[in-house]
């Protein structure tokens, strides 16, 4: 016998089925009980650095979009700094915060997020990433959330030398994370959960 | 300069303990799952940091669910319960300030949504959401009434179990956890395709709340604890190496 090490257990994560929105964006469901669904605003003021806003789409393995999904996108500031208790390399914009989170158009399922373009952040070991956001999706039939991350096709430069994506062993799968330029200040990325085109998704 | 964390990336998920992607018995997952392999790599500061939530956001009775829908002098039906425990690490450590979401149906099993289909009816008094933040103890606590259980297409005759869904916020985005509370004793726990998506029993059980009469108010409601527990982070003094060594 031995010691024991007497760590816990995460608890094990169950779907957030068909009706994540009663809970999550209570008043996009109708449910009027605490004023604005969190998350709905990433800014609460007038904010520095570009703003842009990232629309998308996620899709099943035949193709169908999800119009019972919940995104959260999570990112720091324009100059890099995430809003946040951890957040120990300065003061993040205190009209940003970093966070968002969209139940998707009722009708299509399309998620908007009105964002800023998101700054450099460092990897361990010091090098700088490629400026990207985190993803999270939830839905019915996804039996744990799913992470991935957005990076921007205008950053050729950044994304040729970001220590997670020079690391990917399928290349041909990189542009499953970029997201294209629609327009002024507008990127779209969606999000395919399966089959061709499949999403790099994180465990991270 | 030796830079010492006091803690360092999150531990990785325990893939065999959390759910698959696809899990066949829960029909909806066979087209919603990724099939390649995830991509693993440490956290960085992007998984490493959260929003925060304060304790100013909250309503008086965003955490009482027999209440906060409900007309002025009524409350929800059902059988009234007091939801309480605690939100901790993999360490054991308490996470105080986290965010909990829940959601759930009413007394009959029946969500107020709009693509809601099963016969129960709706309580006027009862909206079927709440939320909360941890205490400095990690500790939470709610009132809601004890949701029933439903069918819902999948099989043809499939019935969830009664449950509490919750959605989790800790101090990492690495952490961030939507799972589902059950309640001791029912049947329909080990029947359920989606409880099923799990395949060690110790698992499952660690989301099985235990009725709790330490904490029941006499005369008024029952208890249930259901305890959460979040990835960890690493003590990291060699996490960045002294210079030397």
């Amino acid at each position: 016998m031995t010691q024991k090490l007497e760590y816990l257990k995460e608890s094990p994560s169950q779907t957030a089925g068909p009706y994540v929105h009663i809970g999550c964006t209570p008043n996009f469901t109708g449910i009027e009980i605490y004023g604005e669904d969190l998350g709905a605003s990433m800014k609460t003021g007038p904010v520095k650095g570009q703003e842009i806003t990232i629309k998308g789409t996620v899709f099943d393995g035949t193709g169908t979009p999800l119009r019972d999904a919940m995104i959260e996108i999570w990112q720091p500031d324009g100059e890099g700094l995430f809003n946040s208790a951890n957040e120990t390399r300065g003061q993040a914009d205190p009209n940003f915060t970093g966070w968002g989170r969209s139940p998707g158009d009722m009708n299509t399922g399309e998620f908007t997020f009105d964002t800023v373009k998101p700054g450099a952040v460092p990897f361990p070991d010091g090098r700088m990433q490629a400026p990207h956001v985190t993803f999270w999706v939830v839905a019915r039939g996804i039996n744990i959330g799913l992470h991935t991350r957005m990076y921007f096709e205008d950053e050729a430069d950044a994304n040729a030398v970001d220590p997670i994506l020079t690391r990917i062993e399928h290349q041909n799968r990189v542009p499953t994370l970029l997201a294209k330029k629609e327009g002024d200040g507008v990127y779209r990325f969606d999000i395919r959960l399966q089959g061709e085109g499949e999403t790099i998704f994180f465990d991270i | 300069m030796t830079i010492i964390k006091n803690s360092g990336g999150f531990v990785p998920r325990d893939r065999n303990w959390q759910p698959a992607a696809l899990t066949p018995q829960y029909k909806t997952s066979v087209k919603r799952s990724p099939q390649a392999a995830l991509l693993s790599f440490p956290t960085t500061l992007s998984e490493e940091t959260n929003p925060v939530f304060g304790h100013n956001m909250l309503g008086d009775l965003d955490n009482d669910l027999i209440h906060n829908y409900a007309a002025s002098g009524e409350s929800a039906i059902g059988p009234r319960i007091i939801v309480h425990g605690r939100v901790l690490d993999e360490m054991g450590r308490p996470v105080p300030g986290a965010l909990l979401e829940f959601w759930q149906a009413n007394a009959g099993g029946r969500y107020r949504h709009k693509k809601e289909s099963y016969l129960a009816p709706l309580d006027p008094n009862f909206g079927g959401c709440g939320r909360t933040i941890t205490g400095e103890d990690g500790s939470y606590e709610f009132r809601t009434i004890q949701p029933g259980p439903y069918p819902w297409p999948n099989g043809m005759n499939d019935w969830r179990p009664a449950h509490i869904h919750f959605s989790v916020f800790g101090h990492g985005f690495a952490q961030r956890l939507i799972t589902q509370m059950y309640f001791e004793g029912d049947p329909h726990i080990w029947l359920c395709p989606i409880v099923g998506t799990i395949d060690d029993k110790a698992a499952v059980e660690s989301l099985i709340a235990p009725l709790d009469m330490h904490r029941t108010v006499p005369m008024d409601s029952r208890a249930y604890k259901f305890d959460i527990v979040l990835r960890g982070r690493r003590q990291t003094f060699f996490e960045n190496r002294v210079e030397g060594m």
